[in-house]
């Protein structure tokens, strides 16, 4: 079953001041399956994250469509989904994982994971306890639970970014360059993680820059290609 | 549409002066940001529409003067509008528009229905009365007259923001800038408002205090469900609070948007200017 199809899409940004015109990705199409787990590559550049951020909502896309196949709405085609219908979407279905962690500070750990959960009407009690379960499942430090992540490293970081996106059991997760930061160590957790979520059913989306990460883990690969850039309109 | 509004604007404006022909035509491009050389007319709010949704947090983002405070005065009946429209789907009153319903109605939907957090606390507080008279006021207007409810409930809501208990009964002229914004906070919650108007609640805070601020209003917002209008010129404080986001110019709503898009790609040319002003 499709739960993703990228139909003809199209990403520029305009910079008004400079009467620039940025084309960031032309003609994407892809599909992703349920349960799939597809590795977008490319160089530096090429519009990998733009695509990731575009089917969040980041960006606004311009044209083509990204139809999602959404347990609430049916078909969806984000590009034209309202502002709620997204916000909806990213509170019970679509989770979106970068290696910066940006969150309200003066919240410990325990609190981001348990708020995603009240955000979306689950009770305290039950709140806390799947939390807990998310921390120790993605093996954040037990005694790092009642801190604020600015102190955390990298790492930490990391996988309480993924605790946060997964404690909700998005349908669909999309995985921004997670690793780029990291070390070797770190970066086979990683990989565990996303076996770990690949078994539960989330499909997920990845951009990752080495290939040796890539490598058996990907379901199927999408290339991404440059294209002329820049144009003044 | 799959939920429906709590509050609705449509086409509100604000108009100050005589207005003519000139400025009295559609495109209104005669102006001079929002106002009228030829007869000295300001257009503080000029057709503003949206949508507000329960339990959430909508931020208005724009430099000084494009009409935010205008907009939220004329919604919390401050001022009157101009024209326009604002109807309210909470239990009884629906599909009535407030802004030409009776001053009687305006005063009941005031004191029940919005809790009000002014940018200055001069214009939401008596200066003189103790902190606790401050939050029984709203109650009083709102038709209570049990003094001992009201008490605890004063007194509950001032510890739940963080004042002192023995400090309940100083006025707020002998009180921080923090405290006296913490005090209209809890004034503006005492009849449970579904729906709170929050202008520039943050600005003139120094930063630990702005944190406590914030910090308290996400708390409210989890807890208590109310929906709530965050104006700022503050783009963090908006990328902290609102999932979505409408951006102000000369009276105007000129873009809107989930707000990490605003801040990421945004689409205007004065909202690239702001975003890129950043640091």
């Amino acid at each position: 079953m499709t739960i993703l199809c990228v139909e003809g899409f199209k990403k520029h940004f305009f910079i008004h001041h400079l009467n620039k015109r940025i084309s960031a990705v032309n003609e994407v199409n892809f599909t992703v399956e349920k349960g799939e787990f597809m590795g977008i590559v490319g160089k530096s550049g090429s519009g990998k994250s733009t695509i990731l951020k575009s089917i969040y909502r980041s960006y606004l896309p311009d044209e083509g469509a990204i139809i999602y196949d959404s347990d609430f709405f049916g078909a969806i085609d984000l590009c034209k989904a309202t502002e709620r219908e997204m916000v909806y979407l990213r509170k019970h279905e679509i989770g979106y994982v970068s290696q910066f962690l940006n969150v309200m500070p003066r919240i410990t750990a325990r609190q981001l994971v348990e708020n995603a959960l009240l955000e979306i009407g689950v009770d305290k009690k039950t709140a806390k306890s799947r939390a807990a379960e998310a921390l120790h499942h993605f093996e954040l430090d037990r005694s790092l639970w009642d801190t604020y992540p600015n102190t955390f490293s990298g790492g930490e970081k990391l996988r309480l970014n993924i605790a946060i996106a997964t404690v909700k059991k998005p349908r669909l997760l999309l995985l921004d360059e997670p690793t780029a930061s990291l070390d070797d160590r770190s970066k086979i957790k990683v990989r565990e993680m996303i076996q770990k979520l690949k078994q539960d059913g989330t499909t997920l989306i990845g951009i990752f820059h080495d290939l040796q990460f890539m490598d058996g883990l990907c379901d199927k690969v999408y290339t991404m290609e440059i294209k002329d850039k820049v144009g003044v309109e | 549409m799959f939920e429906a509004p709590l509050l609705q604007v449509k086409n509100l404006s604000k108009i100050y002066g005589p207005t003519c022909p000139k400025c009295r035509t559609a495109e209104k491009e005669t102006l001079i940001k929002n106002y009228c050389a030829s007869c000295r007319t300001v257009h503080a709010c000029r057709d503003i529409s949206f949508d507000l949704f329960e339990g959430e947090i909508l931020g208005i983002v724009g430099e000084s003067g494009s009409g935010k405070s205008t907009l939220m005065q004329c919604l919390y009946f401050d001022q009157e509008a101009t024209t326009g429209e604002m109807i309210l789907n909470h239990e009884t009153d629906m599909d009535e528009n407030l802004l030409t319903v009776s001053a009687r109605k305006k005063r009941f939907i005031r004191n029940n229905k919005f809790g009000m957090v002014y940018q200055n606390p001069i214009y939401g507080l008596k200066m003189d009365y103790s902190a606790i008279s401050n939050v029984a006021e709203k109650m009083i207007a709102a038709g209570n007259r049990n003094v001992r409810e009201m008490e605890e409930k004063g007194n509950e809501l001032l510890q739940k923001v963080n004042i002192p208990s023995f400090r309940v009964k100083d006025a707020p002229e002998q009180f921080s800038g923090g405290m006296q914004q913490r005090v209209q906070i809890a004034k503006a919650l005492s009849n449970h408002p579904p729906i709170l108007f929050l202008d520039e609640i943050t600005t003139g805070l120094d930063l630990s205090v702005q944190a406590n601020v914030l910090d308290l209003m996400k708390d409210i917002q989890v807890e208590f469900g109310v929906s709530m209008i965050v104006v700022s010129h503050d783009l963090a404080v908006i990328r902290m609070l609102a999932d979505r986001t409408l951006v102000m110019l000369d009276g105007k709503v000129i873009e809107e948007g989930l707000t990490d898009q605003i801040l990421e790609d945004p689409q205007h040319a004065y909202t690239q200017q702001l975003v890129y002003s950043l640091i």
